[in-house]
């Protein structure tokens, strides 16, 4: 209200009209339900429609959980007391083999004084990862996060302190072999020391230095067999390894795809379309049975090993096609000024190629992860008792034959947290990798 | 089984290329434990309880094996099998034994190189339906859906019965029992076949057992017993003798309570010989005096066993029926200790 109109103004309200409410039907939860739910005839036939099926549904879901028994003895007992209350055999979940089991199906067999170990080695495994995952974290962790495999190893198979310890020593020797004959001889042999220098020492020299060092020093605790490992335990022993295994192996399949050394290349492709060409049960039944053939008798190769060892060459061969499809979709621009900058292979992929593949991938690496994770559970086949094989034994017993749906919706739900969790990073990761529309 | 059959092949390949060690015995007693071959679980013959320890009447096999060998009937690492590598684990030396409700045939016995040693359930295939259905005998399944799962010796069993009673039948192909169970109770098919030790367990697990009705016939043989790898007849005999031993401790009276007793000698010579109060047999085996008296103090003598995990009182509830031992009409009829 400007002063030029001052006189001419025959009215001008001196204070400001009161705030009103809006309208009921404007605003809230009444607005939303009026635009989303019932704007026109066909959406009021469906969400009649809808809020009926939910209906069915809880109605049938709902009593079946409130009535649910949590301490019978066996299913037998779990029907007794719902026949008590009036209802059928089915008018309550028998929760009570979960109260029972529990403890098995999370650690399989693994001694329950022991269980201590295994929680602890989850701790330094969640603690080792944090700085992976996290950029926040301090970088020195990053040395912790190196020793967490090491430590989370010793802890759940147990034994002497000094086969963990100087299976690392092998790392160092190889990172240290690199650094010294690379400076001294070029790249090429200082790869290659850093690959052959590290196998020699395990293979030779790691069985007698253990055994030298344990009888001055035992640091042992008991040792676990990995017979003794099943459940979730098992399930994410083997999904973890896998997972971290194959990122690193993908990657340098996918590498080696694209390169332009002709065995390399052809190496790579052999490599991923014949591990991606067969199903994986077949990859286990192989590690299951047919290696037993190959490996003379008597030698005691841990059935755990030989399944992480496959699973992780399969999710590998996944990787390098996703980390692929990264790489080919960044511009022949990025490769060339990385050339034009004189950065030689390595140094590009590492500061130019990599970070932006990698960065375009994610959906499909975690992807690919939440599938080999579910995927552990195919090792039930091969009489690994991982959650799935515990409920065929489970049920094997008098007291819990015939119960199924409690086990697998408890079974399901765990696996559900795994999964979502790592969807949830990867949204995490890709939003704050977002660069592009800053 | 058809896969089976393949990867005895294999086996049979591996063990041409392995020579798998001959000596299991001095190997299972440097190593102080015994690798016993089971299943994943069936109900009444093996399956881990609560505390992880593992419960039933092929488990007892083992146990006694252990006990006889060892002097620890705990001394036991249960690998658990599937019947597809349930014969690869034994060829090539992972399990010392392989106590996994195994029918012995023919092929298994010669042509996949194993032996069995005994036989420690005579189990046979039969039909479950539920009551209302007013079925009374096999004969009368005529037209009938029936939930059988593929790839067994139980689906050739089956088509054998139809066509030799000139009848007609409609399959219902399922993968597992526990799938059988779920198919058969919601009335998918009319009539559920498999061996009639799992029939009486499935049953047990019903809400009703009263219900349906396990059919007098029996349509097949199913030999049940523990083997071991062929070639190596010291580690057999030690294997088929404990089971002898629990057998025939049963026939003679001798159970898990007074066999210790009874070790200090009796009136009965093949007592005494068996128990090791007289004669030199332990040491023929390659064993101490006492194996007998260990096996048997294990988990008692066979009718024990039976009593106490698949028998009459449990849920399971078989009766001895083909088990009972040769003196009361049974099958069992152990040979003599001399």
């Amino acid at each position: 209200m400007s002063e030029v109109h001052a006189e001419t103004t025959r009215f001008v309200r001196t204070e400001m009209v009161a705030e009103q409410d809006p309208p009921i039907t404007e605003t809230g939860a009444v607005k939303w339900v009026r635009e989303n739910l019932f704007s026109g005839w066909l959406n009021v036939l469906l969400t009649v429609l809808s809020l009926f099926i939910i209906y069915t549904i809880l109605a049938a879901l709902l009593p079946w959980f409130a009535n649910s028994v949590w301490t019978a003895e066996s299913l037998a007992g779990c029907r007794e007391v719902l026949s008590e209350q009036g209802l059928s055999g089915h008018g309550g979940a028998c929760f009570s083999v979960i109260t029972e089991r529990w403890n098995q199906l999370i650690f399989g067999f693994y001694p329950p004084e022991l269980y201590w170990r295994p929680i602890l080695a989850f701790v330094v495994f969640l603690l080792g990862i944090a700085p992976v995952l996290f950029q926040g974290m301090p970088r020195q962790a990053l040395w912790g996060s190196m020793a967490a495999p090491f430590v989370v190893y010793w802890l759940i198979w147990g034994g002497s302190l000094w086969g963990p310890v100087l299976t690392a020593a092998g790392f160092g020797i190889g990172a240290a072999a690199f650094i010294v004959i690379s400076r001294a001889a070029g790249n090429i042999l200082g790869s290659l020391a850093a690959l052959l220098l590290p196998v020699l020492f395990w293979m030779f020299l790691v069985s007698p230095l253990v055994s030298g060092l344990a009888s001055v020093a035992p640091l042992e605790i008991t040792k676990v067999e990995s017979n003794d490992i099943g459940g979730f335990m098992l399930a994410l022993i083997i999904g973890i390894s896998g997972i971290i295994l194959s990122l690193p192996l993908g990657i340098l399949l996918a590498l080696g795809r694209q390169s332009h050394l002709f065995i390399i290349t052809k190496v790579s492709v052999a490599f991923i379309e014949i591990i991606r060409g067969v199903p994986l049960i077949v990859w286990l039944f192989t590690a299951s049975l047919l290696l037993n053939y190959f490996l003379p008798p008597g030698t005691d190769f841990d059935l755990m090993l030989r399944v992480i060892i496959m699973v992780t060459l399969f999710a590998s061969a996944y990787i390098a096609e996703v980390v692929r499809g990264g790489l080919a979709a960044l511009p022949k621009g990025q490769y060339e000024a990385a050339d034009a900058l004189g950065l030689d292979y390595a140094k590009s992929m590492r500061l130019i190629i990599l970070p932006q593949a990698l960065k375009i991938s994610i959906p499909g690496i975690v992807n690919t992860f939440i599938g080999l994770f579910k995927d552990t559970t195919l090792v039930v086949f091969i009489g690994l008792l991982d959650p799935i094989g515990l409920t065929n034994a489970i049920r094997a017993t008098t007291e819990w034959n015939g119960i199924y749906w409690e086990l697998f919706i408890f079974i399901g739900l765990m696996f559900f947290i795994f999964c979502y969790s790592m969807g949830r990073y990867s949204i995490y990761l890709e939003k704050k990798l977002q660069r592009e529309h800053r | 089984m058809k896969k089976s059959v393949l990867f005895g092949t294999l086996t049979a390949a591996g063990l041409a290329a392995g020579a798998a060690s001959a000596a299991t015995l001095d190997d299972v007693q440097a190593r102080g434990t015994l690798n016993c071959g089971v299943t994943t679980g069936l109900v009444g013959f093996a399956a881990p309880d609560a505390d992880g320890e593992w419960q039933g009447f092929d488990v007892a096999v083992c146990r006694a094996v252990a006990a006889a060998v060892l002097g620890d009937p705990m001394a036991v690492e249960f690998v658990p099998t599937t019947g597809q590598t349930r014969f690869t684990a034994l060829a090539s030396g992972e399990i010392d034994m392989l106590a996994r409700n195994t029918t012995w045939t023919f092929t298994r016995d010669v042509d996949l190189k194993f032996e069995f040693v005994g036989i420690n359930y005579y189990d046979g295939q039969a039909f479950m339906v539920p009551r209302d259905l007013g079925v009374s005998s096999a004969m009368d399944l005529d037209g009938a859906t029936v939930c059988i799962q593929t790839g067994t010796t139980t689906e050739l069993n089956l088509a054998d019965f139809f066509r030799v009673n000139d009848m007609e039948y409609e399959p219902l192909p399922i993968e597992t029992n526990a799938e059988a169970q779920q198919q058969y109770l919601a009335g998918a098919c009319d009539v559920y076949t498999t061996d009639s030790s799992g029939l009486a367990a499935t049953r047990a697990s019903f809400e009703n057992p009263s219900d349906h009705v396990i059919l007098p016939e029996t349509v097949s043989k199913e030999p049940l017993g523990p083997l071991v790898r062929h070639g190596d007849n010291e580690w057999g005999d030690v294997v088929r003798w404990t089971l002898m031993s629990l057998i025939a401790a049963e026939e003679m009276g001798v159970t898990a309570d007074n066999v210790e007793e009874m070790a200090e000698g009796t009136d009965d010579p093949e007592i005494n010989r068996m128990l090791g109060s007289s004669g030199e047999l332990g040491a023929k085996l390659g064993l101490d005096s006492d194996w007998a008296v260990r096996a048997i103090q294990a988990g008692g003598n066979y009718g024990e066993l039976f009593a106490k995990h698949i028998g009459e009182e449990t849920p399971v509830g078989l009766a001895r029926g083909l088990n009972a031992q040769y003196t009361d009409g049974g099958l069992l009829y152990a040979m003599p200790f001399r």
